[in-house]
């Protein structure tokens, strides 16, 4: 990774090990002396905090595989062994299950600090994608944690969502019955969503591995989005960020844990507390919270084929962000017409999330008609035009004039030429 | 091919060597084991032979009164029988194909105009409809709202196809085999 290891043990045995396998000075160089922009805020946290929740939702899944039993008949049940039987079982289930909430809280006000600071224009296309890559594992991983408890919402969910696949023009209904093994959700499929289950957070820890590389080629983006031009603009990653990494983690644990000890059901549904039974559906489904918005969009198009291409198109798109997004500037501090934009798209986003909680009737359905076609309209048309239209406003010479105001750099003729060479990207 | 000095096994001429052999060999070798692994490794996933054993149900009939709907599961799904009234066979034969979006006649849909069976998946997405219930009395589904008729078949709402009609066959008059 970038920024040369100045990474040289003092103790003989290290300096032996370090000169056949370098990852101390890995470490050291990627943790420890990283140069982060100095002007960083605390939405620069939560790529820590993701990666703490990666080892959360490993370390409690395993332990939860050692009590469980993924077979039809008896994962009920013995997810209530585990609540009530298990040592500390009831914790580590709670813990599991809400963790995957906090997991995606933290994912998208990640995503939306990407958006916010234009994190995903070059040169970091390519971590944006690998970002996306590991969202769309995520969404897997925790659906199909989802069909483990084999509770009435687990199976239909499942059901629901694996019959996505029938909307394939000619060949849907054989993937279909070949994803599930039979001729619905049933016993073969609990089974390899299991193992798939079991599988997935490794490949997403592979991908987290990519996604880091990627970043320490470039470094962090910043809140003013200028490139860290000297090495005044940076500080060393530690301590600066592992201590400002390390309290944001820490409130957010607060948060998870008043959730886990005090709340632990108040995210899912009680249905999930009475066992599958293939024969009826419940009243009302409704996918878990993070799910929702999708859920919204797959509902709105009246028609199956094009529900689920609302749906799967919604998520692509977003890999296209750094090429539909034609402006240059990256910070929405500095776009003031797209800032707004930007606020009225998170704010579709949580109404659909909203309307896709209600059941589809009533005004509810025009209303979901009305808002999938606006996150379209904002990704597809205001996004690119913007980027022709508007005025930004004038950007700092530097992350360091940002931060301490132009005199505490004025002077310098480097800076200057910096300034000159900044305008002409801002006037558009 | 390359202009190295040193021949390292290349025709100068330009023609195929031993190298260039060797290596499309293997190359055919190595596809044609991907291949072959890779069938099984994605077969394995299809139903298996217990799943695909266990595919006829046999039912009995005659305990079902006129106006009733009974579900019965057949391969892990569930069949509906409707007894019909005469009203709802009217109904369902009455209705003008022009009116339907997967245009089937009521008469193709059943082998007795008495007797509906259909599988109780909703063609959207897989939930299992409420009988007697939507604007056609026939079936509407809890899930994204699709309605079916009578003859089980979609009316409104997202869902593309009818009620999917099973194999089945009347062995007497009171006792349906189904698969
Ligand atoms: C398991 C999930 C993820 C983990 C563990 C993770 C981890 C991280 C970490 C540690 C950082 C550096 C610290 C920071 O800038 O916050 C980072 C940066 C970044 N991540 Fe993620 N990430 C995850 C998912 C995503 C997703 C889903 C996206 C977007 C689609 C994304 C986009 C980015 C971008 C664009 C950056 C660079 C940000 C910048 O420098 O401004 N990440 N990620
Ligand atoms: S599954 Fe029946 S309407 Fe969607």
């Amino acid at each position: 990774m970038s920024g040369a290891s100045t990474y040289v043990p003092k103790n003989p045995v290290l300096r032996w090990f370090e000169s056949r396998l370098p990852i101390v000075g890995l470490v050291h160089s990627s943790f420890v002396v990283f140069p982060n922009p100095r002007n960083l805020n605390y939405f620069w946290t939560f790529g820590g905090i993701l990666a703490f929740m990666l080892v959360c939702q490993i370390v409690t899944g395993v332990v939860l595989a050692m009590h469980y039993t993924p077979e039809a008949t008896l994962a009920f049940a013995s997810v209530e062994h585990i609540m009530r039987d298990v040592n500390y079982g009831w914790m580590l289930r709670y813990i599991h299950a809400n963790g995957a909430s906090m997991f995606f809280i933290a994912v998208y006000i990640h995503i939306a600090r990407g958006m916010y600071y234009g994190s995903y224009k070059a040169p970091r296309e390519v971590l944006w994608i690998l970002g996306l890559i590991i969202f769309l594992l995520m969404m897997a991983t925790a659906f199909m944690g989802y069909v483990l408890p084999w509770g009435q919402m687990s199976f239909w969910g499942a059901k629901v969502i694996t019959s996505l696949f029938s909307a394939i023009p000619v060949v849907g209904d054989s993937i279909t019955i070949w994803l599930w093994g039979g001729y619905s959700v049933g016993n073969a499929t609990l089974n390899r969503f299991f193992s798939l289950h079991y599988l997935m957070p490794f490949m997403i820890a592979g991908v987290v591995g990519l996604h880091i590389w990627a970043l320490h080629v470039p470094g962090s983006n910043n809140p003013v989005g200028v490139e860290v031009k000297s090495k005044k603009d940076t500080l060393p990653f530690h301590p600066y960020f592992t201590v400002k990494d390390g309290l944001a983690l820490s409130c957010f644990m607060v948060f998870f844990a008043y959730f886990v000890f005090f709340i632990p059901n108040y995210l899912g549904h009680s249905d999930n507390y009475i066992e599958a039974n293939p024969l009826v559906t419940p009243a009302h489904i409704v996918p878990e919270w993070y799910f929702l918005p999708y859920y919204a969009m797959l509902r709105a198009v009246p028609s199956k084929l094009g529900g689920v291409c609302a749906l799967f198109g919604s998520i692509l798109l977003l890999a296209f962000m750094p090429w539909l997004d034609t402006s240059r500037i990256r910070s929405s501090n500095f776009r003031p017409v797209y800032r707004v934009f930007l606020f009225i798209f998170f704010a579709d986003v949580i109404c659909l999330g909203y309307v896709g909680s209600q059941e589809p009737i009533g005004l509810f359905i025009p209303a979901s008609e009305i808002l999938t076609a606006w996150y379209f309209i904002h990704l597809l048309i205001i996004t690119p035009a913007l980027g022709f239209f508007e005025t930004p406003r004038q950007l700092p010479a530097s992350i360091t004039e940002a931060v301490l105001g132009p005199r505490a750099v004025g002077g310098s003729g480097a800076f200057a030429a910096a300034r000159t060479a900044a305008s002409p990207s801002v006037d558009g | 091919m390359s202009t190295a000095t040193a021949n390292h096994g290349q025709d100068p001429a330009g023609g195929v060597t031993r190298r260039d052999m060797l290596f499309i060999a293997t190359g055919a070798v190595g596809a044609v084991g991907i291949g072959t692994v890779a069938w099984p490794l994605l077969s394995q996933m299809s139903p298996d032979a217990s799943t695909l054993a266990l595919s006829s149900t046999e039912i009995d009939i005659s305990k079902i009164e006129v106006g009733q709907i009974v579900t019965v599961k057949w391969r892990g799904n569930p069949v509906f029988v409707r007894h019909r009234t005469p009203k709802e066979i009217k109904e369902a034969e009455d209705t003008p194909l022009a009116d339907l979006k997967d245009p089937q006649t009521d008469a193709q849909r059943v082998q007795k105009p008495e007797w509906l069976v259909v599988i109780g998946i909703c063609t959207h997405l897989g939930c299992v409809p409420l009988g007697h219930d939507g604007p056609y009395d026939g079936w509407r589904c809890p899930c994204h709202g699709s309605v079916y008729d009578v003859s089980g078949r979609i009316r409104s709402g997202p869902a593309p196809l009818n009620l999917a009609v099973p194999t089945y066959s009347f062995l007497t008059d009171t006792k349906v085999k189904i698969g």
